[in-house]
């Protein structure tokens, strides 16, 4: 069957039942909406012969909800048939990476020796899980080229924030604080310049718009004599999916003026296994173990983001940093590394991600992780070939790990991204990242990642394709309604952002 | 739009009161990019702005967009009403200007482009 066959009868399938794929959804209240006193989750006897030193009662009304344990199971149960994954289906997610957690890694990190490890267990009995940190480390030392490697940063954004401090701290130390200025693409991502603002420095924006890249001349007018810029932050494929292709002569130039180079790791799926930053440039980047080493990403994660860094920065690396001795793993802190800029977390980081990133990589092996990157660009080119008849593609092609299109071919109609979105939605499929990057009106940003099959994206094109034709058509009033398959139809966002309810009691 | 107006690349208005005060909004190609607008961030009175400083902030629902004062000065009054109703930066010059920045360097006013130039500027964006 036809993947265009199948959409036809599961609209018509839809048509046939009000309510469509309803029938079990159950609409679920507050636990307090619930709240009965006579079924209190646990019976405990009183109290008797207790008296607090500090004189309150013995037993106290803290204000939880009484409800009884198979209601509190039934309620996130529900709760959790709401919501969207990529366990459940495809996520194209620009810039984000959603791809396939592998059940193996999971399978790995719930070993009891991983799963039961305590941070402040003595090192002596917590060699395995130590030599995992140490190993990742190296790892990924080897994949990005720089070897300075610190896996403490419980994020991407905090990974940022620990790489920008390590700029920082490099220009203290070389007598540089005078330098205040950070340059960042128009199409970075909005965590660039915000890690820039928090670190204080000031922005200067290296426009990208003409050809979604970075050019020489626009660098060097945004880097003027350099004296007071202390870096360049840039995502690499950017945001518009595109390889910047000039980077070695950027890189080449900001070092010359005495700048570092801070790679985002966000798309580092696109090159992994196949450039390492450091040579082309990168001095510090983050790595998003939640996107390009598969660890849950969204609502599941924690996410992880550790930092690398070339040689001359290691010594600013946030702590600890695991160091092996003979055959001894141990932990580094403050005391031994004396120019480090501190703990930005406490004990060691997501150590379970970890476990789970390093045994991503080890069952990939070296050509695996080539294979993932070379994968990934092949999904989303194959997208964008399937697509650009039917909407805008304002760069081309061809595009690395995702593909950026527009709604200019449909805003004519009054049918935009939003409502090409909601339309996802209605089909069963999570919209991709819309309205972003924003050098381009309108922007529909698509990453299907290595993990998903020819079937899922075809469908995912089918779609698209479909909604294309309706517009085309002239059958556009239903696009303002989607979706309204799902628990919730189309929200209001106006109201939402202009007057925001933040209690569920007012 | 009133064709005295000066406009950037950047999509703000300008309009000069009094010689030496500009008035500064944004231009309906950038009302429409934006969208529903949610949100209006102004600066405080008094601040000091260089060509090309973000002085405020512009929030609907796909973004949060930067307003850039096309010359160097001082921020000498906010349009408050906007806290209230973003939505009237679409009504009118008079109604939607965002701010007034007493103009220290008369010679950054002579790169910002006319009606005519904006229109021509436009007509290539996509």
């Amino acid at each position: 069957m036809t993947a265009e066959r199948k959409i036809v009868e599961i609209s018509e399938a839809m048509e046939e039942i009000p309510g469509g794929n309803r029938g079990l959804l159950y609409e679920e209240n507050l636990l307090w909406e619930k709240e009965r006193s006579d079924e209190p989750g646990v019976d405990l006897p009183e109290p008797e012969g207790i008296k607090l030193r500090t004189g309150q009662p013995a037993r106290g009304d803290i204000g939880l909800p009484q409800v009884s344990e198979p209601q509190v199971m039934r309620h996130f149960v529900r709760l959790s048939t709401w919501n969207y994954s990529i366990d459940h289906g495809f996520f194209p997610l620009g810039s984000c990476t959603m791809k396939h957690n592998p059940r193996l890694n999971e399978k790995i990190a719930r070993f009891p020796g991983f799963a039961h490890v305590h941070p402040l267990q003595p090192e002596s009995t917590a060699q395995g899980a130590l030599r995992v940190m140490f190993e990742l480390q190296e790892i990924l030392g080897e994949l990005t080229g720089l070897p300075g490697v610190c896996l403490a940063p419980a994020a991407g954004a905090h990974g940022e924030l620990a790489g920008i401090m390590t700029i920082r701290r490099a220009h203290d130390a070389k007598g540089q604080s005078h330098r205040n200025i950070m340059l960042v693409p128009d199409s970075a991502h909005g965590t660039n310049p915000a890690t820039a603002a928090m670190c204080g420095y000031e922005l200067k924006v290296i426009p990208t718009k003409e050809t979604g890249r970075m050019t020489v001349a626009a660098f060097k007018e945004a880097l003027g004599d350099g004296k007071n810029v202390a870096g360049m932050m840039v995502t690499n494929p950017n945001t518009c999916g595109l390889f910047e292709s000039d980077i070695l002569e950027i890189s080449k130039l900001l070092h010359e003026a005495g700048g570092y180079f801070y790679g985002d790791g966000a798309n580092f799926n696109a090159l992994v296994g196949k450039a390492r930053p450091g040579a082309l440039g990168v001095d510090v980047m983050h790595i998003n173990l939640h996107k390009t080493f598969s660890t849950p990403h969204g609502g599941g994660g924690p996410g992880s983001g550790p930092i690398c860094v070339t040689k001359d920065l290691a010594p600013y690396l946030p702590v600890p940093v695991v160091e092996k001795r003979g055959e001894t793993f141990r932990l580094a802190y403050e005391d031994e590394r004396k120019e480090t800029m501190g703990r930005l977390k406490g004990f060691t980081g997501q150590f379970g991600m970890h476990v789970r990133a390093l045994s991503y990589i080890l069952s990939h092996g070296a050509d695996g992780l080539k294979q993932v990157a070379e994968d990934a660009v092949l999904s989303a080119n194959y997208i964008l070939s399937q697509l650009k008849g039917d909407y805008h593609a304002p760069f081309g092609g061809p595009c690395m790990h995702e593909c950026l299109l527009t709604d200019k071919f449909q805003k004519d109609s009054g049918v935009t991204t939003i409502d090409i979105a909601k339309t996802l939605c209605e089909n069963g499929i999570h919209p991709m990242t819309v309205y972003f990057p924003l050098v381009v009106a309108g922007a529909m940003l698509i990453e299907p990642t290595e993990t998903e099959s020819k079937d899922s994206i075809d469908r995912f094109i089918t779609v698209m394709k479909k909604i294309a034709a309706d517009v085309k058509a002239g059958d556009t009033d239903k696009f303002h309604n989607f979706p309204e398959n799902t628990p919730r139809q189309r929200l209001d966002e106006v109201t939402a952002a202009r007057e925001p309810k933040l209690r569920w009691r007012a | 739009m009133a064709d005295a107006l000066k406009y950037t690349k950047e999509h703000e208005w300008l309009k000069l009161e009094g010689g030496n005060v500009a008035v500064i909004g944004i231009t309906e190609y950038a009302q429409d990019a934006l969208g529903d607008l949610v949100f209006v961030e102004l600066p405080e009175i008094g601040r000091k702005v260089g060509k090309g400083d973000s002085f405020a902030v512009v929030e609907s629902v796909k973004t949060a967009a930067e307003v850039y004062s096309p010359v160097s000065g001082e921020v000498a009054a906010i349009n408050d009403n906007l806290s209230s109703d973003p939505e009237l930066i679409k009504k009118s010059l008079e109604e939607g200007w965002i701010a007034k920045i007493k103009i220290t360097n008369p010679a950054d006013l002579e790169g910002l482009m006319d009606k005519a130039a904006y229109d021509e500027f436009l007509s290539k964006q996509e």
